[in-house]
């Protein structure tokens, strides 16, 4: 980040965004970037077109947010509204894996999974199939606009235009069934959220990562600050051994310089190959999202040179203090098993866990009562006394159920609902719930005159009885209130 | 403040000068880009004051190329949901009241058009959960019905009201204050009492209850019929059952019989739809008490449909 001249008087107030051209660089860490960025991107790409059988009355997308039915599937699992627990405990765990992530290895989020960084690598490589390398690419900037250069862009922003689109149609996808809502895209019949959806992403995508790039992380993205205050003294980042490095001279220099030069030849190779156009030998620093490629650029230099490698390299500041001192270099094991990571991974165990229990025990059936409070009871002209409940009944699984509701307690009422006469009241109470579906029934209880106010439940019993198990219930406690008290 | 600023030894780089807490801010340039969405910014908010209402003027405000208002938008909103509801409205409106349960969708429909209409234009007597106030204005969810609780008598009252002058349909009826008018005397009206009481087992039978027998198949029977369950006709209460609007002790029967109550209601043809009165009668039918509830769906035991059409309908199968 270019500062204005130390003492010039007048600041510098805007800057221009100086071009960066990465350029191409191979080892260990490239490729490994190369793996990651192939993985995140099919997982994107494949994830909405993988099918899932739940049989004839689900969709059978393996992962799907169905806003229209408020359900969410994935693969096995299927989330209703009232489990929401289990996306906020998802939620959480993602937080806290964050946390993990950043103590252990720094910002390996920012160098390696984050959609930016992925989508602008990407576009990076795009930039080196039809400029050319870093050279090629400074020149082409400066040169004026000939056919060839217009030709060039165009061609480039159309690429870029192709994958952007892709990255948004993918999108949404996830929100439909994938095979369908391709059909109805391009004849026409998307709802109009689908079109809008792609053209904010197609546009979002081809402004931040073919031309905003390394302004999004350095300006505009919270993430950096948030991981920064997270590091501490054992974190890894990526460093420039400075006290291995300085004074730093080309092999050419140093033959002349009379004191012994570092191991630095100043060839500028890491500066070169930095997405973010900074230089790590100015020290650790928020642009820096440790993608490592300068530490590949550096190995590859050292190698020729016959020097060891890690000049720069992945270290913490602690061991980085051990190395100055003479010690030996710190063991990456020790910096990532170290109590803070544990106890991270222990509360982020415990809550994968917890979930993973609560999904195991789930019921497929659930009775909710909302008792009316307005008038919570009523009296009745044979002086009988009904009280009504709102009863909430879900179907979890993926076929219609035959289930009953009992009462509890009460032993003289009786109940009916509102779409049955009164003469058939009793106990218990058949329904059939549709498949994946809710239904609420409006329950009348009443009990003879004279009845006491009292703590009552609801049962819901599946009548599927599965053999061993016993069938499915649940049940929910409420009031019946009567005259004289009222809860 | 301008004195404090100084060059900041780990970047090269001259900070603001303040200070806080020890934290101070360096002076980097902003990027050219924030620059261009800033005017970006304002010149969006040209264009938004050109077509949208903006800016306020001594009476009114500048109205906007594109004549966006919110009274507008409810507007087409609204039209919009009617056109919406617009084929639902047609069957309620097609279909007499009394074969609304034949089809259990359309009978959903109507109950939950009802529970929103009831809202705006009952509640403020018969209150929120439609539980009446004592004394003035009936319970409409128990199963006592002065002048009808079949789906046709509810649409009617609503229709006509009671007691409306003007409306040759309304409910009619007058119980003479027989107090007030010198028709009992006050020992004959404590004997009538007496003999009221005794029919629903508030009082045992007594010497003052069987006088009553007498003057109430002289004075009553009329409307109230022989055995006091009343007759409908005449919106004549049923005077053996639990449910008294007007209070069952000695003093409030002896009141109403000394000065009579007329309730009224109004006939809301004048100011509602039909298919809102429709909606009306199907909500306040489904509160609990409605009568001669005409089960439409199959019989015990049947199966039901698999794929219900919706939640609600669903639950429709009968145990
Ligand atoms: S300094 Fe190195 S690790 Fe940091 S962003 Fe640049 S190339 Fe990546
Ligand atoms: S790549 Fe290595 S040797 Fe070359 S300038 Fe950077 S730190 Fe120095």
């Amino acid at each position: 980040m270019p500062s204005p001249e130390p003492g010039s008087g007048g600041a510098l107030l805007y800057e221009k965004r100086q071009g960066v051209y990465p350029k191409a660089v191979d080892g260990p860490f490239r490729r490994f970037k190369w793996l990651w960025m192939a993985l995140t991107l099919a997982v994107y790409y494949i994830t909405p077109w993988l099918r899932w059988d739940r049989g004839p009355y689900a969709p059978d997308q393996a992962v799907l947010i169905d806003l229209a039915h408020r359900r969410f599937y994935m693969f096995s699992i299927e989330i209703w509204p009232h489990e929401f627990y289990f996306v906020a405990g998802l939620l959480i765990m993602a937080g806290i894996g964050l946390f993990l992530v950043t103590s252990a290895v720094g910002r390996a989020w920012c160098g390696y999974s984050c959609p930016q960084t992925v989508w602008t690598d990407l576009f990076q490589h795009v930039d080196r199939l039809i400029d050319g390398d870093r050279n090629a690419q400074i020149r082409l900037q400066k040169a004026p606009w000939t056919a060839e250069k217009i030709g060039k862009r165009a061609l480039k922003w159309s690429i870029y235009l192709v994958i952007s689109f892709w990255t948004g149609g993918a999108w949404i996808m996830y929100f439909a069934d994938a095979p369908t809502l391709v059909r109805e895209f391009w004849t026409g019949n998307a709802a109009p959220i689908a079109y809008s959806t792609v053209a904010v992403l197609t546009v979002t995508t081809f402004v931040l990562g073919g031309f905003m790039r390394e302004q999004v992380c350095i300006y505009m993205c919270p993430w950096p600050r948030i991981q920064t205050a997270m590091l501490d003294e054992k974190s890894l980042t990526v460093t420039y051994k400075d006290w291995r490095g300085e004074p730093r001279g080309s092999v050419k220099q140093a033959r002349q310089s009379s004191v012994p030069l570092g191991d630095c030849v100043d060839c500028n190779q890491c500066v070169a190959v930095c997405p973010t156009g900074i230089d790590i030998r100015e020290g650790p620093q928020i642009g820096c999202i440790t993608c490592a490629l300068c530490i590949d650029a550096c190995d590859g230099v050292m190698t020729q040179l016959g020097r060891p490698r890690g000049l720069i390299d992945y270290a913490t500041l602690e061991g980085c203090a051990q190395e100055k001192a003479g010690g030996p270099p710190e063991a990456i094991v020790r910096t990532i098993f170290r109590p803070r990571t544990m106890i991270y991974l222990g509360v982020w165990a415990a809550i994968g866990a917890a979930l993973l229990f609560a999904l195991g025990v789930r019921r497929h059936l659930d009775i909710s009562v909302a008792k009316d409070r307005n008038p919570p009871f009523m009296l009745m002209s044979d002086g009988s006394v009904r009280n009504a409940y709102t009863v909430k009944l879900r179907n979890m699984e993926g076929r219609p159920r035959d289930m009953v509701i009992t009462l509890v307690g009460a032993p003289t009422a009786v109940m009916w609902s509102d779409d049955m006469p009164r003469s058939e009241a009793s106990r218990a109470l058949r329904r059939r719930v549709g498949a994946d579906l809710a239904a609420a029934v409006r329950v009348y209880v009443i009990a003879p005159a004279g009845t006491p106010a009292q703590d009552i439940t609801f049962t819901l019993r599946a009548q599927d009885e599965k053999s061993g198990v016993g069938a499915e219930a649940d049940t929910h406690a409420t009031r019946f209130d009567a005259p004289g008290e009222t809860s | 403040m301008a004195n404090d600023k100084r060059i900041d030894d780990a970047t090269g780089v001259e900070t603001v000068g303040h200070e806080w807490d020890g934290i101070e801010e360096l002076n980097n340039p902003l990027p050219r880009w924030w620059l261009w969405t800033f005017y970006l910014c304002i010149v969006f908010a040209i264009g938004y004051a050109v077509v949208y209402p903006a800016i306020p003027l001594a009476h009114s405000g500048t109205k906007g190329l594109w004549g966006w208002s919110s009274r507008g938008q409810l507007a087409n909103e609204t039209a919009a949901a009617q056109a919406q509801r617009a084929p639902l409205i047609a069957k309620l409106a097609a279909t007499p009241i009394e074969k609304l349960p034949d089809d259990p969708a359309l009978m959903q429909a109507a109950v939950s058009g009802g529970r929103a209409a009831f809202r705006v234009n009952c509640v403020q007597c018969h209150g929120a959960g439609a539980a009446g106030v004592a004394g003035l204005y009936p319970n409409l969810n128990d199963d006592d019905w002065l002048w009808g609780g079949n789906l046709k008598e509810i649409e009617q009252t609503i229709t006509h009201g009671i007691r409306q002058p003007g409306d040759d349909k309304t409910r009619n009826s007058l119980m003479p204050s027989f107090g007030r008018d010198s028709l009992l005397t006050g020992e004959q009206i404590a004997d009538v009492t007496s003999y009221v009481r005794s029919l629903s087992g508030l009082e045992k039978g007594s010497a003052s209850a069987a006088r009553g027998a007498g003057l109430f198949a002289a004075n009553c029977v009329a409307c109230h019929g022989t055995d006091g369950k009343g007759l409908r006709q005449f919106g004549a209460p049923n005077l053996t059952d639990a449910i008294w609007l007007y209070g069952s002790s000695r003093d409030a029967i002896g009141a109403t019989l000394t000065n009579a109550h007329a309730g009224v209601m109004p006939a809301w043809t004048s100011k509602l739809d039909p298919v809102t009165i429709k909606m009306l009668a199907a909500y306040v039918h489904s509160l609990g008490g409605g009568e001669d509830f005409a089960p439409a769906v199959v019989a015990s035991g049947a199966p039901v449909p698999a794929a219900a059409p919706s939640a609600e309908a669903s639950a429709h199968a009968k145990p």
